[in-house]
């Protein structure tokens, strides 16, 4: 599975929970992809995860699926995910490398 | 213009969903979220298969637009409420062409599809059932759109907003980073842009900060209001969000949204390019 063209060339959220496109190049991009879960490890879908750089600038946002997956494409360094959900808000650091970044976020009232 | 004309806070758009003559649009690229659950009695736009000419790289022109909103049943007479996700990004954007194409009465739901769902109001599923309509669309409004020797020739002379990322702006990405990076674009921005991206114009809750906070922001950023302001972000939609914001909200007479945007400059032959966090000097 791959993910449709116009989601590609547009800015919106690709479906978070389709596996990597094949046309993703892990040796050149940098990928931070995980989970949301609730207090009880529940996932979380239709949270919104937005990616701060080093600065806490806003870098992008997607929404979970439905198994509360999320995925970003970034770069080697330092970043915040932090995550908005009806069943609370939480953040976590990274640190990135090149390659897949696994990363889960705890939300919480 | 002013921020009580043109948005409206999501318990407005609730107390109002069967108001004769409101016309509720959801604009998103993916619609699969409006398929999932949408204001009750919203419409749906797609933001390039109902919005992009099919073949040529431009917008639909004027007799698409009406045939559009022909079909799916908006009226000239009607005020058009609209909405959608990625913070509004896509539901500015279309906002922007309404105003391109002569609609009077449009306006966004302040916080759009995130403030909605975060609130918990409802969302239906079914499907909108509305008469086609007969809709006329005005010559395009090329006081609110700038091509690219325009751009070029504001460099030095007009306020450039590069709106997206900081790291966008400098170079360090290609791409907002929920996207693939690979492009074909140089990276940069237009030489004397200033960075300002669109995200500081909103809360992270997805609705505009207030009148003072933006004017605060932009001042700081070294907008000079004496002259004219073109936007641009990737391709066109994040500048159309801080489009609306200076020429909506705060009143700004003179900003045009540039939506061919970096996908566009970034690959012209020949034209400047400033890498880095700084603007850079007119050539």
């Amino acid at each position: 599975m791959t993910a449709p063209v116009s989601a590609i060339d547009g800015c919106g959220a690709p479906d978070q929970a389709a596996p990597l496109p094949a046309s993703v190049d892990l040796a050149k991009e940098t990928v931070l992809a995980g989970v949301v879960r609730g207090g009880a490890g529940e996932p979380v879908p239709g949270a919104y995860v937005r990616l701060l750089d080093a600065t806490g600038e806003f870098t992008a946002e997607v929404v979970t699926s439905a198994t509360g997956q999320f995925r970003f494409f970034a770069a080697p360094g330092s970043w915040t995910l932090r995550a908005l959900s009806r069943a609370g808000n939480g953040e976590v650091q990274v640190s990135a490398a090149r390659g897949l970044n696994e990363v889960g976020i705890a939300v919480a009232d | 213009m002013g921020r009580e004309s043109v948005l409206v806070s999501a318990d407005w758009a609730e107390k109002n969903l069967d108001t004769p003559g409101i016309v509720f649009v959801e604009v998103d690229e993916d619609t699969s979220a409006y398929d999932t659950g949408h204001i009750p009695g919203a419409i749906k736009l797609d933001w390039k298969l109902d919005l992009q000419d099919p073949v040529r790289r431009d917008f639909v022109n004027r007799e698409q637009f009406q045939a559009l909103l022909s079909a799916r049943g908006v009226r000239n007479e009607d005020t058009v409420v609209l909405y959608g996700g990625n913070n509004n990004w896509f539901a500015a954007y279309a906002y922007w062409y309404f105003k391109l194409y002569g609609h009077d009465d449009a306006k966004l739901i302040d916080g759009g599809r995130k403030r909605w769902e975060l609130d918990g109001r409802p969302l239906s599923t079914d499907l909108p059932d509305r008469a086609p309509t007969n809709y006329r669309a005005a010559a395009p409004d090329l006081a609110i759109r700038a091509f690219r020797d325009e751009v070029l020739g504001a460099i030095g002379t007009k306020n450039l907003i590069d709106v997206r990322s900081p790291d966008e702006y400098a170079g360090r990405l290609l791409a907002p980073a929920h996207l693939p990076q690979e492009q074909a674009q140089r990276p940069g921005h237009v030489p004397t842009a200033l960075s300002v991206p669109w995200s500081k114009a909103a809360n992270e809750d997805g609705t505009f900060k207030s009148d003072d906070e933006l004017r605060a922001l932009y001042a700081a950023a070294g907008l000079d209001n004496a002259k004219a302001t073109i936007a641009y972000c990737r391709i066109g939609e994040r500048s159309s969000h801080t489009w609306f914001v200076l020429r909506e909200l705060l009143g700004f007479g003179d900003v045009k949204n540039y939506d061919g945007s970096w996908t566009e400059y970034g690959s012209l032959v020949g034209v400047p390019v400033a890498v880095g966090d700084e603007p850079g000097s007119a050539a």
